[in-house]
């Protein structure tokens, strides 16, 4: 029986919860174990907490054994390291907070905690979740389980491995231009980034605030609605929070397709895609057609200006919001300061690490004195311009489809010289964010035994319209039932 | 738009960051190759469109002024680098 529990989907392990066939503190064990003997070939995490895990698995038993429990009670499940969680380091990826434990839990983590999951540890990122390739985390790069050579994708790369590898249930991740969907589709896993003010952010370090967005990481479409009830809701505690009905999930996943108008996004898929990757999505395309679906082409015209608009809105937001990691209240300190400001300087240049300076920079340009209206408002505008091109287009379609990245996985090292490669990594998820809608990557066709991800774009709060089509595609396919060899 | 030494020293300035005279000559080159990605949006005309500032357009939400938080400042001060007696420590501003 153990051997296979890494295997079930998180509805099965509920059951099997329930039913007494196993108990969560074995079920813990199980993925402790995997932890322990796998993740050293992949450095997916950063910190396990081993003794935490038991003690919130009895409690999960307990609950269960009084008839207490939800659906997630018990399950194991990974938390990026951008969330807070009181008492346990937490380093957004970054030197800046390598020895900073968190005071509070971040309020994705106090709903989870409250629906009874067990947190095995925290996982590796790029820091402050500036990257595509989970290479520029202070702790190490993260590998892809599917080839060790290459790069899992990012920012929740580590996320996104562990989930590939079944070193955990289910993850938490976060998506300001792609960071869910990208490693997501390059670790063959299923990864949903929700509308805009759908999940608090209260407890997410901020990295650009307009954009930031946390979701989960599951192994299927079905997992994701699961984690993703838990997780929504309106938090007065985060001021973008919307105050908006929270679906259920799990109840839309069965619904019929038949008939829904599904938009094949032109930009995305002209004749500069891979031919690899065009085949997987047409492959794609054929199962919806077969689910019923009407397959029609839709134009959104301004995206090929959001990679440029996203590297001045993301910038400038982060050059503010890192602002506050100036060595005083919390986060690295240099030593032997002469004054305030040789305090400031060398505590940020020794924290921070080269991506992150960058942005900073670009950032604190874009929003000096006599640059701003060039860059900052005039981004701001094109966003709108961008954000406009969903309006039309969804009013001609019910979702939208691409692929979720250009190309499978890339090999470690591969871009990590070249800023501006590795940011056309994001070219087809970013307009998603400047708009706001929600997007899910599920996994396609695999192209030279790597995997690819097909992404479908939802209306706002569409999030049951996203997990349903990817759920009915998920009962035709076995795409997303793939295991990587060695983590079987 | 190529920067030069001086402007890539001043945006280091600006944004408290030291630079090494080294780290100066590759940040000129990277960060001019992110603006010119960046300039590629110039050319669009956006002089009748708004700035966008919301996704959803939505307002702020006031709330009562109530003190909704404890007081937890020594937990909350057990993280920062240097504290006494309940103040943050940091090299003398005022000679």
């Amino acid at each position: 029986m153990s051997e296979l529990l890494h295997e079930k989907t998180i509805s099965e392990l509920s059951g099997g919860l329930l039913a007494k066939d196993f108990s969560s503190v074995e079920l813990t064990r199980h993925f402790l174990e995997r932890i322990e003997k796998y993740d050293g070939s992949l450095n997916s995490i950063i910190t396990v907490t081993p003794e935490l895990a038991m003690e919130q698995a009895q409690q999960a038993d307990k609950r269960l054994a009084v008839g207490d429990g939800g659906p997630l009670t018990g399950i194991p499940i990974l938390h990026k390291d951008i969330f807070c969680t009181h008492g346990v380091k937490t380093s957004c990826g970054s030197r800046m907070l390598d020895t900073f434990i968190s005071p509070y839990d971040a309020t994705v983590v106090h709903l989870l905690k409250e629906a009874g999951v067990v947190m095995l540890g925290k996982t590796n990122m790029d820091e402050f979740a500036m990257g595509s390739s989970n290479e520029t985390s202070w702790y190490g790069a993260v590998r892809n389980p599917w080839d060790t050579e290459t790069v899992p994708g990012g920012s929740s790369g580590g996320s996104a491995a562990a989930v590939a590898a079944r070193l955990c249930v289910a993850a938490t991740g976060t998506d300001t231009g792609g960071s869910i969907r990208q490693p997501a589709a390059l670790c063959g896993i299923t990864g949903l980034k929700p509308t805009y003010g759908r999940v608090s952010r209260y407890g997410m370090i901020a990295f650009a605030s307009s954009l930031d967005q946390a979701g989960p990481m599951t192994r299927s479409a079905a997992d994701a609605a699961a984690m993703l009830t838990a997780m929504a809701g309106f938090d007065t505690k985060d001021s973008t929070s919307m105050d908006h009905p929270v679906d259920d999930y799990v109840a839309g996943l069965e619904q019929d397709i038949a008939g829904l108008k599904i938009g094949v996004v032109k930009e995305f898929m002209d004749d500069k895609l891979d031919a690899g990757m065009a085949a997987s999505m047409a492959a794609a395309i054929e199962k919806l057609k077969q689910l019923g679906a009407e397959i029609v082409e839709v134009s959104l015209p301004n995206s090929h200006l959001s990679v440029p608009v996203y590297y001045v809105v993301a910038p400038a937001e982060c050059s503010s919001n890192l602002s506050r990691f100036d060595g005083v209240r919390f986060g690295h300190r240099c030593d032997n300061p002469s004054d305030l400001e040789d305090l400031y300087k060398r505590s940020r240049s020794e924290g921070f690490g080269a991506e992150v300076k960058r942005r900073i920079m670009i950032g604190t340009y874009a929003l000096s004195a006599g640059y701003y209206d060039a860059y900052y408002l005039q981004a701001q505008k094109v966003r709108h311009l961008i954000s406009d091109d969903f309006k039309t287009a969804f009013d001609q379609v019910d979702v939208l489809l691409g692929p979720s990245s250009p190309d499978t996985a890339f090999k470690l090292g591969e871009k990590a010289d070249d800023p501006i490669n590795m940011y056309l990594s994001d070219i087809y998820t970013i307009a998603v964010n400047l708009a706001g809608v929600p997007a899910i990557s599920i996994p396609a066709a695999s192209v030279n035994d790597m995997p690819a991800g097909l992404q479908l774009i939802g209306n706002y709060f569409e999030e049951n319209r996203l997990l349903n089509v990817a759920h009915q595609i998920q009962q035709v396919t076995e795409w997303h039932k793939a295991v990587p060899g060695q983590f079987e | 738009m190529a920067l030069d030494s001086k402007e890539v020293e001043k945006i280091a300035h600006l944004a408290r960051l030291a630079v090494t005279p080294g780290e100066v000559e590759t940040l000129k080159g990277e960060l001019s190759g992110i603006l010119d990605l960046v300039e590629r949006m110039s050319s669009q005309d956006t002089s009748d469109v708004l700035p966008m500032a919301h996704p959803l357009h939505m307002n702020q939400r006031l709330r009562e002024d109530e003190v909704t938080e404890e007081d937890r400042r020594e937990e909350f001060q057990s993280v920062a680098p240097l504290t006494d007696e309940g103040l943050y420590l940091v090299p003398k501003v005022i000679e």
